[in-house]
């Protein structure tokens, strides 16, 4: 049938993930400086697939793929939802964001980092695309694994030993934790004898033995490793507070977001019954990394450190979610919207980071003394991602965060609204610190370097992106319910 | 006890016992061959509770051989890392070491 192949060979779906794995290969072959051409025109063409699988699951509803039509359990299946396509949209927009600020970065600083880095985010954002489409605990693995590696590597290129010992802390913990996974993986293909998520949900809901609580508590740890939730934060501020800007902004943007996404969709489908017991448990780490996050972010010498911690607070009021997940799901909407906002606004915040460090020359935070007067566009990112980190309206975080003090109203659950308010005012302490140095007059006016233009404009439209996205909440909303996990 | 949970049950302590030794471990070395161990221990739970149902099951053993993949490729990654890290830190050392000595003259 010559109308149904046409039809799968511009599927979106394989194509996201074939797409980045070809170009990441290609770029390695390239250079960096026509790799990075080719990487920004495919993940235009990325952006585009990804919108065009929105619109089509906004019109058809949740999708499923065999690819190369081996249906499971033979072959392997991916599948689209609400959810998934609402990541890949992040995924699609902060990866070209970052792309388009990285060819500038390194064209202006010259650093060993910018040879691998490329190819190995190219292979970052296939692994994340194919996390995202995946339908099965084991396909999970191995992207999970495919992602853990890149970003190691991506930490590595840096150069310097702090960074290679970073690395190799980040590659241990997330090696130990998928190596739980794993195991969890095991136990449950020997319960049930299948992997596959439409398979698992029902038989999890009849029957669970010890095995599966057991297999359930394994790779819930795992994953929380992975999104660095308190008390497994520790590999977090040194990996994202080291790399170059750029791989900073993705990391924190994107691929602490994919373990998150993983125990979100872990906990509404097959883990839905034994969830509710321990629901407590990721709320009360959540609220333990609001505030030992923001704590450590208000203390912080260094203006990456600054940023990286937090990004552990703010991971925190992602698993507030799960002691609030109900029925009229505005819990999960809450979670969803938190990821994708916390995902542009930190894109957003490290990008402005990198500017602010080549423009001054150094990355203290006391060091930042008139920068408000030499790179006021950047500052004004800055302050924007700022804007929907403390949760103001109309950011998307404001969003997030009024569905998160609807749900715990909805509940009676007056203890998370009053932490929900805090956070935010302790978001605001290390925000305006670095405003307030940023106003001061600079030590020594000689010691600017100049910022390519467009470098600040990235970090400005993202910063932008994150606050505006809060009025288009409606439409990602209706979005998120594709496919019926809300 | 069937041969089969046997090997599940080996595989589990061989998992706690890697598991321990990443966690406890001071060397790099030694972390990343424990968890190698705490790797194959995985895999022989994932292979010995597969045969219980009697049968061959294929679906477990494909899964080991791309968990072995996965290993193989994240241990020289890990192997490499350890190996740049010392570099650099020799290298970091030697720098003291002659800094130290031109002081002293």
């Amino acid at each position: 049938m010559p109308d149904s192949l046409f039809a799968s060979l511009f599927d979106p779906l394989p194509w996201l993930i074939v797409l980045p794995l070809a170009w990441a290969s290609l770029a390695f072959l390239l250079g960096p400086g026509r790799g990075g051409r080719l990487a920004i025109t495919s993940l235009a063409l990325q952006l585009l697939l990804a919108l065009s699988l929105s619109e089509q699951l906004l019109n058809e509803g949740a999708r499923i793929y065999p690819v190369g039509g081996w249906g499971a359990p033979l072959g392997i299946d991916l599948a689209a939802d609400g959810l998934s396509a609402l990541m890949l949209l992040l995924t699609q927009v902060v990866g070209l964001s970052l792309a388009i600020y990285a060819r500038a970065y390194f064209a202006a600083e010259a650093s060993a980092a910018a040879t691998w880095f490329w190819p190995l985010t190219g292979f970052l954002l296939a692994a994340m695309n194919a996390l995202l489409l995946a339908a099965d605990l084991f396909n999970l693995y191995v992207t999970l694994e495919l992602l853990g590696l890149a970003a190691v590597g991506l930490v590595a290129a840096g150069g310097g030993a702090a960074q290679a010992a970073a690395a190799l802390r980040y590659l241990l913990v997330s090696l130990m934790a998928s190596g739980a996974y794993l195991l969890g993986v095991a136990l449950i293909y020997a319960t049930y004898g299948s992997v596959s998520f439409a398979t698992l949900t029902p038989l999890i809901a009849a029957q669970a033995p010890q095995a599966v609580w057991l297999a359930a508590g394994l790779m819930l740890l795992a994953l929380m490793a992975k999104t660095a939730l308190f008390p497994f934060h520790f590999w977090l501020p040194p990996a994202h507070g080291g790399a170059p800007a750029p791989v900073s902004a993705l990391l924190s943007a994107l691929v602490v977001k994919a373990s998150f996404y993983l125990v979100l969709r872990l906990w509404l489908g097959g883990f839905a019954p034994l969830g509710a017991a321990i629901a407590w448990l990721p709320g009360l780490l959540g609220a333990a990394a609001i505030v030992w996050g923001s704590y450590q972010a208000i203390r912080a010498q260094r203006l990456k450190m600054l940023v990286a911690y937090s990004t552990v607070a703010q991971m925190g009021y992602l698993f507030l979610i799960f002691p609030l997940l109900a029925a009229d799901g505005l819990a999960f909407q809450a979670g969803a919207m938190q990821a994708v906002s916390h995902g542009l606004a930190k894109a957003a915040m490290f990008a402005a980071a990198g500017v602010l460090i080549h423009a001054t020359g150094q990355d203290s935070v006391r060091g930042l003394g008139g920068v408000a007067d030499r790179v006021p566009l950047t500052l004004f990112a800055f302050a924007l991602a700022g804007v929907t980190l403390m949760g103001l309206p109309p950011s998307g975080g404001f969003l997030a965060k009024w569905l998160l003090i609807d749900a715990a109203l909805h509940q009676g659950q007056w203890g998370w609204v009053i932490l929900v308010i805090g956070g935010g005012l302790l978001a605001a302490v290390y925000v305006l610190r670095v405003l307030r140095q940023a106003f001061l007059p600079a030590a020594d006016a000689s010691r600017f370097h100049p910022v390519p233009r467009l470098m600040e404009w990235v970090a400005f439209g993202l910063a932008a992106a994150s606050v505006l996205l809060g009025l288009r909440g409606i439409e990602l909303i209706a979005l998120l319910g594709v496919g019926g996990t809300a | 006890m069937t041969p089969g949970l046997i090997y599940a049950v080996t595989g589990l302590l061989l998992f706690v016992i890697g598991a321990a030794g990443v966690v406890l471990l001071a060397h790099a070395l030694r972390k990343i061959l424990a968890f190698n161990l705490m790797g194959s221990g995985a895999f022989l739970v994932l292979v010995g509770l597969a045969q219980r149902t009697g049968g061959v099951d294929p679906v477990p053993h494909a899964m080991v051989l791309t968990g072995i993949v996965v290993a193989v490729a994240a241990t020289a990654l890990a192997l490499a890392l350890v190996r740049r890290l010392h570099v650099l830190q020799v290298e970091l050392h030697a720098k003291d070491a002659s800094v130290a000595e031109t002081e002293d003259a």
